[in-house]
This record gives C-alpha cells, sequence and structure tokens, in this order.
C-alpha cells in the first residue's frame, strides 16, 4: 500500500488549494488528509482503446457502429481520457447514431436467418447462464483474479516473462468462466447476468490486451516495456488491431498512423525535463 | 462509541416475479472504517446472494445511480459511512427510494422523471444559429456564476424521495427539473425562459412547491432546488405582471 502525506501542508493550505481532493477523501473514503495519510493507487481512468471505428462510428463489421469509451476513432493517439471523451460525448455518439439510422433506412428489415441467429444466440444465454445449474465459480472471484492478473502483467510496466505469466493465466481463467454460476434467474433488471456477460467480454479485452503488448517490443505513452524501454517508430507508429481467427485464437495485425501536425516525441520528468528545456 | 466489528443491514428485497409485497431481508457485514453502504451491498452480491439488485457505478458521487434510503433518510450509498451507523447493535435499514414505483429490490422506475426532466427542455434555445465563423458563444465568469450551482444536479433524485408534495402528487415536475429549467433560464446564451414557462408556471409546476425545503437538506451537490424555484416563483409572477402590458409574444 503506498499512501500520500499532505499533513505538512496544514489544514488552512489544504483547504484553500485543495479542497476536492479533501472533500474526495472525507465523503467517500473517510479519510483527513489534515490528519491521516491519503491511500493512493493506479487505477483506469478511461480505456485507451477500443472498438476500432471511422469518423462515423462504423466498425469494419458492416452495420455495427460504436461511440463513447467503448469506441476508438483515434482522432487522438492511443485515445487517452482527456481530449477524447469529450468528442466522443459531443460529436462521435450523433454521428454514430445518424450514420446507423442512414444505414438501417436504406436496407431491408432483418431477414429469418438473422433472425435465427437472435434466436441461437438466446438459447445460448439461457443454457449457459440463466438455466444452467452445477457451475463452481463464482463472478466476483473469478473478475478479482482477472484485475489482480492485469495490474501485475499490464499495469504501469511490463515485460516479457511478466505478460506471458498473465496469459496463461487468463487462459486458464476462461476456462473456469465456463463453470460460473449465476444465482439469479430472474428475467427483471438481472444485473447478475449483466455482470456475468461483462465478465466474459472483459477476459476477451484482457487477453487482447496482453497479446498487443507481448507484440509491441517497444515503449511509447501508457505502453512501458522495462525489457524496451526505447520508442520504435520505424516498426510502431501503429495502431495494434486484435482480430479473433475462426479456430479462437487471436491475431494481431497493424494500422500505419497518419501524423499531421504532431510529431510523436519523448515526455520527460524532473531532471531529464529540465536539461529538455535548456 | 466503540465501533461493532460487523453490523446487520436490513434490506428491502421486491421480485415482481415472486412477491406481492417488498419484504426485508438481514444480512452482516464487516465493518471496516471506509466502507460505504455500497461496499457492503457489494459485499453481499459478490459472497453471498447474487439476486440482491440494486443500481451503481462510479462510487464517487458523480453517477447518481446509487440512491437509497438509508433508515429512512434518501442517501447516495456510496458517500453513506457504515462506521457512522455501527455501534453495537445497531442496524442499518436499506430500502429504495421513497415515492417511486419499484422495479425490483433496490432499483426504482425513472421513466417519469426523466420525462419531466425532458418537459423543461434542459437545452440551450436561441433563435438564430450563428455560423460557425462567428466564434464561441463567450460567457463572462459572472454570468457562469448565476447559473453554475443549479448545474451541478447528478441526477440522483434523492430531492423527489424527500420531497412531500411529490409524495402526496407524483403530477408534481419536481425540485431536479425545476432546478434544471432555471439552470438554462439564468444562462446568458439561453433564450427558451418563454417557452419554459407554460411547464414552470402552472399548478404541476413552481406553485405546487409548498417551500418545505426538504429537497435543498438532503442534496449531495448542494444544487439548492428550493432556492430555484423560490427565485421562479418571482420571475413567473413578473412575467404574468407583464403578460398584462404587453400582447402575448412581445418583448419589453
Amino acid at each position: 500500500m503506498v499512501h500520500l502525506d499532505l499533513r505538512h501542508l496544514g489544514e488552512k493550505l489544504i483547504n484553500a488549494r485543495l479542497p476536492f481532493v479533501r472533500e474526495l477523501c472525507l465523503k467517500y473514503q473517510n479519510v483527513d488528509p489534515v490528519k491521516e495519510l491519503i491511500p493512493v493507487r493506479p487505477v483506469v481512468h478511461y480505456m485507451m482503446g477500443g472498438v476500432s471505428t471511422d469518423i462515423n462510428g462504423a466498425t469494419p463489421l458492416a452495420g455495427l457502429f460504436a461511440a463513447g469509451e467503448v469506441a476508438c476513432v483515434s482522432i487522438n493517439g492511443a485515445n487517452r481520457l482527456g481530449s477524447n471523451s469529450l468528442p466522443e460525448c459531443l460529436v462521435f455518439g450523433a454521428r454514430a447514431g445518424k450514420a446507423a439510422a442512414l444505414y438501417a433506412s436504406e436496407r431491408p428489415a432483418p431477414n429469418g436467418p438473422l433472425q435465427a441467429l437472435v434466436l441461437d444466440e438466446r438459447k445460448r444465454l439461457e443454457s449457459e447462464f440463466l438455466h444452467k445449474s452445477g457451475g463452481r465459480q463464482r463472478i466476483a472471484t473469478i473478475r478479482g483474479e482477472m484485475q489482480a492478473t492485469m495490474e501485475k502483467s499490464a499495469g504501469i510496466y511490463r515485460e516479457r516473462n511478466l505478460l506471458e505469466e498473465g496469459a496463461g493465466q487468463l487462459r486458464e481463467l476462461q476456462e473456469r468462466y465456463r463453470d460460473i454460476q449465476l444465482d439469479d434467474r430472474s428475467r427483471t433488471f438481472n444485473t447478475e447476468l449483466e455482470s456475468a456477460l461483462e465478465l466474459g467480454f472483459m477476459l476477451d479485452v484482457a487477453v487482447s490486451m496482453i497479446e498487443c503488448a507481448l507484440h509491441r517490443t517497444e515503449s511509447r505513452g501508457a505502453h512501458q516495456r522495462t525489457d524496451y524501454p526505447a520508442r520504435d517508430d520505424g516498426t510502431f507508429l501503429a495502431h495494434s488491431l486484435v482480430f479473433r481467427n475462426s479456430d479462437g485464437s487471436s491475431r494481431v495485425e497493424y494500422q500505419p498512423v497518419t501524423i499531421t501536425r504532431w510529431p510523436p516525441g519523448e515526455r520527460v520528468y524532473g531532471q531529464a525535463r529540465q536539461e529538455q528545456q535548456h | 462509541m466503540e465501533m461493532a466489528e460487523t453490523i446487520t443491514l436490513e434490506i428491502a428485497r421486491y421480485s415482481p416475479e415472486q412477491d406481492t409485497a417488498p419484504h426485508f431481508q438481514s444480512f452482516e457485514v464487516p465493518v471496516h472504517k471506509e466502507w460505504v453502504v455500497l461496499d457492503a451491498l457489494n459485499h453481499i452480491k459478490d459472497r453471498e446472494d447474487g439476486t440482491l439488485t440494486y443500481r451503481w457505478s462510479c462510487r464517487m458521487g458523480i453517477c447518481g445511480s446509487c440512491g437509497m434510503m438509508v433508515n429512512g433518510e434518501p442517501k447516495l450509498t456510496c458517500a453513506t459511512f457504515l462506521a457512522d451507523y455501527a455501534t453495537k447493535g445497531s442496524k442499518i435499514r436499506v430500502e429504495p427510494l421513497r415515492y417511486f414505483p419499484v422495479i425490483r429490490d433496490l432499483v426504482t422506475e425513472l421513466g417519469d422523471f426523466l420525462g419531466k426532466l425532458k418537459k423543461v427542455k434542459p437545452w440551450l434555445i436561441h433563435p438564430s444559429q450563428a455560423p460557425l465563423s462567428q466564434g464561441e458563444f463567450l460567457q463572462t465568469p459572472a454570468q457562469l456564476e448565476r447559473y453554475k450551482q443549479f448545474s451541478m444536479c447528478i441526477n440522483c433524485t434523492l430531492c423527489y424521495a424527500a420531497c412531500p408534495v411529490f409524495g402526496l402528487d407524483p403530477i408534481f415536475v419536481g425540485p431536479a427539473a425545476l432546478a434544471l429549467a432555471q439552470r438554462y433560464n439564468m444562462d446568458s446564451r439561453d433564450q427558451g425562459s418563454g417557452e419554459r414557462i407554460a411547464v414552470l408556471a402552472h399548478p404541476d409546476g413552481i406553485w405546487g412547491c409548498t417551500f418545505v425545503g426538504e429537497c435543498t437538506r438532503v442534496c449531495p451537490k448542494h444544487v439548492d432546488p428550493a432556492g430555484a424555484i423560490q427565485q421562479y416563483k418571482l420571475t413567473a409572477v413578473f412575467e404574468w405582471l407583464k403578460s398584462f402590458i404587453t400582447p402575448k409574444g412581445q418583448d419589453i
């Protein structure tokens, strides 16, 4: 556990300069930074990357549109929070909605084969979740282990051994996921079913992240490999795209980045930053 | 007083598929200093009973989805510490927000509330769409300050669960929607107050409010809906007087 100590600043300065930090600690964590240490840790603030879309929210899968945190329009580097969540809210939701409506209006209504697919999916959800009995795994247990695995293997600093170890643990978690048991069989506001479906998707995303991180033998932005600390624009000035093969395995392909005004640069801190500025 | 190691949560349960009426179920949970009621609910759902149903998302008072009655008080459960209730032998009663229809367990039906928000036209109304080349609609810090507090609402509906007028008459537009209307009326970029007046200056609008002030007391974001409503009552009286001296649709 790492703690942040603000006590030396004193109550007056904390109230004047950091009122929201104090409020957050007091209201949601029961910790007063004037007298106590603040527990701190890295978290995911915004999902970097996502479903690849064009500027109309269209994905490579015809008829599937994405907008918001799930999408990756790539208007701005690796899709970090600051300059991407706002356009997702204010611009791309409306664009994706319009494009999806136009797409649907120009095509015939869903036909027999598609409706049969929907029915199949419904039956799968019933047999694998709602009607299933005898499963031995709890959602929260697998989710917790997945979080621990991702923090250790694909967190702030990454290296080959840890990534490979994480990939193995995720395969095991995916296996155990098939053995989960729901308590809730209700058709009304079933949040446990939702959690189960989300967990399956999160495991898929986690596997994709580790796969991409293993292939990307360089360091760039939030991807820091201790075994490959330098940025390699010759090979990796590109977005990683993960595809699922028909046998269930995945493959990584690269989509080149078009640089317009701002070439990638090195962000350095402390002593190194002062040297860079002089 | 000594803090207990565990505490009993009495949680209202209701499943429309099985129950004719809500009933209470007790769960014992550990008390940690930093645990909020929502942590206890997640602890129960994760380990003991996956059927326990409630809404939550951000865990930091931004999303507004974890509002519930805690010992009879409307609260955001992400900001309500177990430790504040955990003296020996005490219990915490958790129920869905009062005055709303219940979908299941602690989940309320929000369709009516969302309809009311939409009714007050909560968006900037401006007769002419200026071309982009004319630049932004600028606003001074003083102009922002006039409506800023009303813009902090997170739609948690605690103010409805606290409002005796809404409790008696569910048609009442209610505190959050009225404060939201005022948020746009007071915005220097907006010219839509004329369009909103029909909804607001109506017996189900501001005149329904008897200024109990409970909405403002329970608001976790200090929005002061009661203040917004009183402020608008003055505006409405002025508009009403104005209607005698100028024909409808004209400005003075």
